[in-house]
């Protein structure tokens, strides 16, 4: 895996002056690709929420912003209630995650280890929802949000339709079982045997040795919630409960341009912090899940 | 750790005389109890399931045959809701948008990043710059980059036109054009989403064994040959499983149809998720929604299953 392993193209080849030229040549040309297509963009944005109004609409535009406004950013801040925006997809990310690590974990578990009856079914039918596209059945789950069997409630504008459909997650779930199977059976029999319950086992012995998989479950649930767009357009039709992705489509139509890209570069920067800090762990779990299938 | 103190004695005192058999009534309670436990650590997520997975498939397939309105009690209509919706134009133009949309992401989302990822992969310094850059615009929020790229695409001041007028090439109308404007959404899409399979192309590379090409050297294989009969067949597994991925999740584009283009110009780039969509809120039509639904569940269905067959029996190999 490391700097000896041989690939494509042999060391021998690489280490000639000729294949030294062509590789700085096609590193150069690679990086400066890269540069343009995936960071200029990015680029693009945060430099044009200093422009002024006037700066942005010229044509051929400014490289570089002629003079630094950062009035953009304090109006997008006050003017769209950013802080209420973020703080709304703040509330429906994290409830998600808790409420996804409490179930799922449980559920996980007892499936696992505790041999509940009819478990195999119950895989099966928690399994057989991968084989369904979430987003094809967004309208019938609407419905049932909107009044809940039984009960007759809706739980329309409240957080609570973020945060209970996304404990049906049967990916993190089967994650978390899979990871569960392995387990060693001699640690958590000894722990058995010293007659802990059931709870303190999965609490003191299980998700100890478990958090590689708490900490990739906890950032699919975080992202998902964070990027999601339908599901928050169609439940949250109250402007004081939407989260800052709905707001920032609802607000894009009546707003100044340098204001509304302001507006976005503050809702990018959460989650690519998040990227930024972890990226070792996100890219090589990206990684390792794929070829492990 | 004193609760372990406690309770050991009991279990070495058992071990000394031959236990006795647990009457059959104890033990059935036991697993009563067993039982139990084990069902109150599923319960939150089982119900959570059943009535946000099970319940709402049931329950499209159920209204797709009926006339729905909230509030109002439910009336069968037999066949048509889909009669309805077959008859609707822009049934047509939503299924050709998203199969189209489906096609091109393939051909240009699918080549690019296996090249990209096949040339990562043999360079050896800034490894980390490169992941992290290809992987920037996924972390974006997909509406973020919706917005940005309907910026970029603005006939006036938009950076695309500026580009091309900058490189002294005519300028183009992007996604106010009807011809140009599912490719100009694709490019949008492949943007943002090329990261996750570079990534993973790059893991699928490093996973091939060095000695193949090595031996493909010694019997007078060039660059391409090797790449041709050592890196594709090693890594088409790979490649399989991410094609269909990506067909599943294309066929439920629906974001940047919706904030780029609102389904125009003339229908050009409704999809069949923004029909729903339509459906469902602007036309309150419930029973075509849901109908339109099925038909996408069973287009999808039949691709999962062919993704789950194929994860299956790899993983019995």
């Amino acid at each position: 895996m490391t700097t000896g392993t041989r690939t494509l193209i042999s060391p021998a080849a690489l280490a000639r002056p000729r294949g030294k030229a062509v590789y700085w040549t096609v590193f150069t040309a690679v990086a400066v690709l890269f540069a343009l297509a995936f960071l200029f963009p990015v680029y693009w944005m945060v430099t044009g929420a200093v422009k002024s109004p006037d700066e942005v609409a010229r044509t051929p535009p400014t490289l570089l912003p002629e003079h630094w406004h950062l009035t953009a950013y304090s109006d997008a801040w006050n003017l769209m209630e950013l802080p209420r925006h973020l703080e709304n997809t703040l509330v429906q990310a994290a409830g998600a995650w808790a409420f996804q690590l409490v179930f799922c974990t449980a559920a996980a578990y007892s499936l696992s280890r505790l041999k509940p009856a009819f478990g195999k079914v119950v895989l099966g039918g928690i399994l057989a929802t991968l084989m369904v596209p979430a987003q094809a059945l967004v309208v019938p789950k609407y419905l049932t949000v909107a009044d809940l069997p039984l009960i007759h409630t809706s739980l329309l504008d409240d957080p609570l339709a973020v945060w209970l459909p996304a404990v049906a997650n049967a990916f993190n779930l089967y994650l978390l079982k899979r990871f569960f199977d392995q387990l060693p059976r001699d640690v958590l029999e000894a722990a058995e045997i010293d007659g802990a319950g059931r709870l303190r086992i999965l609490w003191s012995v299980v998700l100890p040795m478990s958090r590689p998989v708490l900490g990739v479950v906890s950032i699919f649930a975080l992202v998902a919630v964070w990027q999601d767009f339908l599901w928050p357009l169609m439940v949250f039709s109250d402007t004081g409960e939407q989260p800052i992705s709905v707001a920032l489509v609802q607000l894009s139509q009546n707003i100044q341009l340098t204001v509304l890209i302001a507006a976005m570069v503050i809702a990018s920067i959460p989650m690519v912090a998040l990227f930024l800090v972890f990226q070792r762990h996100i890219i090589a779990g990206i990684s390792a899940g794929s070829t492990k299938g | 750790m004193t609760k372990t103190a406690e309770r050991k004695p009991p279990a070495h005192a058992a071990a000394v005389p031959a236990p006795a058999p647990p009457p059959a009534r104890d033990r059935r309670r036991r697993r009563l109890a067993d039982q139990a436990r084990a069902y109150g650590f599923l319960f939150g997520g089982l119900l959570c399931f059943a009535l946000f997975s099970w319940y709402p498939a049931i329950r499209a397939v159920v209204i797709a045959f009926q006339e729905y309105t909230p509030g109002s009690p439910p009336e069968w209509a037999g066949t048509a809701n889909f009669t309805r919706v077959l008859h609707d134009p822009e049934f047509t133009a939503a299924w050709r948008n998203t199969l189209t949309f489906t096609l091109l992401a393939l051909l240009i989302g699918f080549a690019i990043p296996f090249v990209l990822a096949l040339v990562l992969n043999e360079l050896r310094h800034a490894k980390a710059f490169f992941r992290v850059a290809v992987y920037l615009p996924v972390m974006i929020p997909p509406v973020v980059s919706a917005l940005l790229w309907k910026w970029f695409y603005d006939p006036g001041a938009g950076l695309a036109n500026e580009t091309l007028r900058f490189l002294h090439l005519p300028t183009s109308n992007w996604t106010n054009g009807t011809d140009t404007a599912l490719v100009s959404l694709v490019l949008v899409a492949t943007w943002a989403n090329m990261g996750g399979t570079v990534l993973v192309y790059l893991a699928a590379l490093q996973s091939i064994p060095g000695e193949l090409y090595e031996a493909a050297e010694l019997d007078g294989a060039n660059l391409l040959q090797r790449v041709r009969h050592v890196t594709v067949p090693q890594t088409r597994f790979v490649v399989l499983m991410l094609m269909l991925l990506q067909i599943i999740a294309t066929m439920q584009v629906f974001t940047e149809p919706f904030v780029i283009t609102g389904g125009g110009p003339e229908n050009a780039t409704v999809t069949v998720l923004y029909l729903i969509y339509k459906y469902a809120f602007l036309y309150n039509d419930f029973g075509g929604a849901c109908a339109l639904s099925v038909l996408l569940l069973l287009l999808l269905g039949a691709f999962s299953a062919v993704y789950l067959r194929l994860t299956r029996s790899e993983g019995d190999a």
